[in-house]
């Protein structure tokens, strides 16, 4: 089998800008190696996002090692077009030498080293960086199944635009960052929508006139690091914040949606007989959201304060979520005429080319600041991956420094000890 | 705040329950708790119920003594009232669990308590279970509880204690979400 095999040092799986991170680091360091890409550069951007997605993080914040944002607007979201270019961009700028039409099908451990197995021929490697992204499959709850036939599951992976649904109403299932996006544009399409909302992140957009990103980075939030945090599964796992990115930097929180008419409803717990029924805790739900909210605004007015920083808007609270009272519990598909259900019930990565045993029980990849339980294998570009920052691409610039110096030690140190 | 010098003690083993927390996380199986309670009819409206054994952490476990409850229907309806209605032993789990999880959150927190009382009102239109409106549903249409809490903390840390017990309860995800229940005859 491994006649026609491939030898190289290292081979990275993924060019979006965490692989790309990366091999930018092991030519840094002479470190020769492949980065391969099942599309083209940029894959998830151009393929699996929905037209209307700008980015929530501003533009200043998109930095990669070696190059960063050029443009005219360093306080504006880029658009997917733009991400795409972006880091197809960066592609060419750091020369990484990316085998696009390249889908790895099964990695497998071999004479200390690795076998890497594609629909394109064969790699045979010290060590593999799995730079595969966070966000290949979308998670739809088993419930789902129960989901009565006259209604169109789509999942926010497969949604593209308001325009592809019927004109029935829409019940959205979920409210980070996506469920919100989605909640708000549906409903500007003039469809009636009904948002299911469980545990979430509520933020404004700016805050005494900066960008709430600008107070995250500014006050240490995003460079709090993974063995730091209070509960890493958990600060893995949190709901993306409620954010869009929009030229007039507005807020998404529960409380615009329910201004525009969206009605929100409990976590959906069951479907039955054509009936979705929905939890009772969604007032405590939003609670603990204006809770952990007000605190973290309270952390950026101690920073500024003890930072001494002038030019700022007056510190403010806002208003508490409004929750309908009562909240309904129950939503009749057939009564309420719903059309589509739209799962915005989060991501995950696919490993299921990996053959190597680093999964826990729960098919999660075990490591540790992504330095994985297998010597020579590394992950990068996940959710707190080593810091709050590595969830978001401006996170690649230490991770894919740090660990490449690791992965610098792992093969000086002679692979086979 | 609290005295540098004197812990905060709720009585509350924290550093047990993380304990068990991470180690039942590495042994799933083990995490699988059964629940038992035994109901005899007495008489009436009147019935016993008992518990004493439940299983966990991979064995059979018996409560110290078993405890039982009485439990009846009032005499405006007929009743003779010799215990409390199901849906008060409802309110009772309903209360004691979430009591218990303030005492746990705080203790973890290193928030002395002082004390934590807890009124819980469930309203219910018994047109639904006399079956005279379809309309109507036979439970609760709205519960409510009332915390009054004495800590050395401020207020809002107050709330945040109260909103991770909710999250952390058991009763008040079985009164929130729907549940399946099987009900079987022998
Ligand atoms: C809806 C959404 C919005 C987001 N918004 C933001 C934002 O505003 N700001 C921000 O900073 N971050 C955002 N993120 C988070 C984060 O930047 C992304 O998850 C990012 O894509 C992760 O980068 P990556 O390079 O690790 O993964 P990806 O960009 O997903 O790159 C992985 C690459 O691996 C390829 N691949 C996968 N499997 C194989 C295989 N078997 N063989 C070969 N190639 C393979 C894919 O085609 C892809 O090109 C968002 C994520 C999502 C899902």
């Amino acid at each position: 089998m491994t006649a026609s095999a491939t030898r190289i040092p290292v081979v990275i799986i993924g060019a979006g800008h965490a692989g790309l991170a990366m091999s930018h680091r092991l030519s840094e360091r002479s470190i020769s190696h492949v980065v391969l890409e099942r599309g083209e550069v940029a894959n998830s951007w151009r393929t699996e996002r929905w037209d209307s997605l700008c980015l929530l993080t501003p533009n200043w914040q998109s930095q990669l090692p070696g190059s960063g944002y050029s443009g005219d607007d360093p306080n504006g979201y880029m658009s997917m077009p733009e991400v795409a270019d972006f880091i197809t961009t960066y592609a060419a700028t750091i020369s990484a030498p990316v085998n696009s039409l390249t889908t790895v099908t099964r990695v497998s451990a071999a004479n200390g080293g690795y076998v890497v197995e594609t629909d394109r021929g064969i790699w045979v490697c010290d060590s593999v960086v799995i730079a595969s992204g966070a966000a290949n499959i979308a998670n739809v709850p088993a419930i789902a199944s129960e989901t009565p036939a006259s209604v169109t599951q789509v999942t926010a992976m497969a949604y593209r635009s308001p325009n592809d649904l019927d004109d029935r109403p829409v019940l959205v299932v979920g409210a980070s960052a996506t469920g919100v996006q989605l909640a708000d544009e549906i409903s500007r399409s003039g469809r009636a929508v009904t948002i299911s909302v469980g545990e979430h992140v509520r933020m404004p957009r700016c805050y005494r006139e900066r960008d709430v990103f600008w107070w995250m980075d500014k006050a240490g939030v995003l460079d709090e690091r993974h063995d730091e945090v209070d509960d890493v599964v958990r600060a893995r796992h949190l709901p993306s914040p409620q954010l869009i990115g929009t030229p007039d930097h507005r807020s998404i929180d529960l409380n615009a949606l329910t201004d525009r008419g969206v009605e929100i409803v409990g976590r959906l717990g069951r479907i039955s007989d054509g009936v979705a029924q929905f939890s009772g805790s969604l007032a405590n739900v939003c609670m603990m959201a204006d809770l952990k909210m007000n605190r973290l605004l309270q952390r950026f007015d101690d920073w500024a304060e003890g930072a001494g920083v002038a030019d700022l808007g007056p510190s403010t609270r806002f208003d508490a979520t409004r929750v309908p009272s009562p909240a309904r519990l129950e939503l009749s598909f057939a009564e309420d005429d719903i059309g589509t259900i739209i799962w915005a019930t989060g991501y995950r990565p696919d490993y299921s080319w990996l053959d190597v045993p680093v999964l826990d029980r729960k098919g999660r990849l075990r490591h540790d600041g992504g330095v994985v339980g297998a010597p020579g294998l590394y992950v990068t570009g996940l959710n707190v991956l080593r810091r709050r920052r590595s969830s978001f691409i401006n996170g690649a610039e230490r991770d894919s420094e740090e660990l490449s110096s690791h992965l610098q030690q792992y093969l000086e140190r002679g692979v086979s000890n | 705040m609290t005295d540098i010098d004197t812990p905060v003690n709720n009585g509350v083993n924290t550093e047990a329950l993380l304990g068990a927390r991470e180690a039942l996380s590495d042994a799933p199986e083990a995490a699988e708790f059964t629940w038992r309670a035994n109901c005899s009819w007495v008489g009436g409206t009147f019935s016993q119920t008992t518990v004493d054994g439940f299983s966990g952490l991979g064995q059979e476990h018996h409560h110290k003594t078993p405890y039982s409850f009485d439990a009846d229907h009032p005499e405006c309806f007929a009743s003779e009232d010799r215990g409390a209605t199901p849906p008060e032993i409802l309110l009772a789990a309903l209360a004691s669990c979430l009591t218990a999880g303030v005492a746990s959150v705080a203790q973890h927190r290193q928030i002395q308590l002082r004390s934590v009382t807890a009124t819980v009102e469930g309203k219910m239109n018994v047109l639904g279970i006399l079956g005279a409106d379809p309309d109507i549903r036979n439970g609760f249409n709205d519960v409510t509880v009332q915390f009054d809490i004495d800590a050395d903390a401020s207020r809002e840390d107050i709330q945040a204690i109260v909103a991770q017990s909710q999250k952390r309860s058991a009763v008040y995800d079985m009164v929130t979400n729907p549940t399946r229940v099987a009900v079987e005859v022998s």
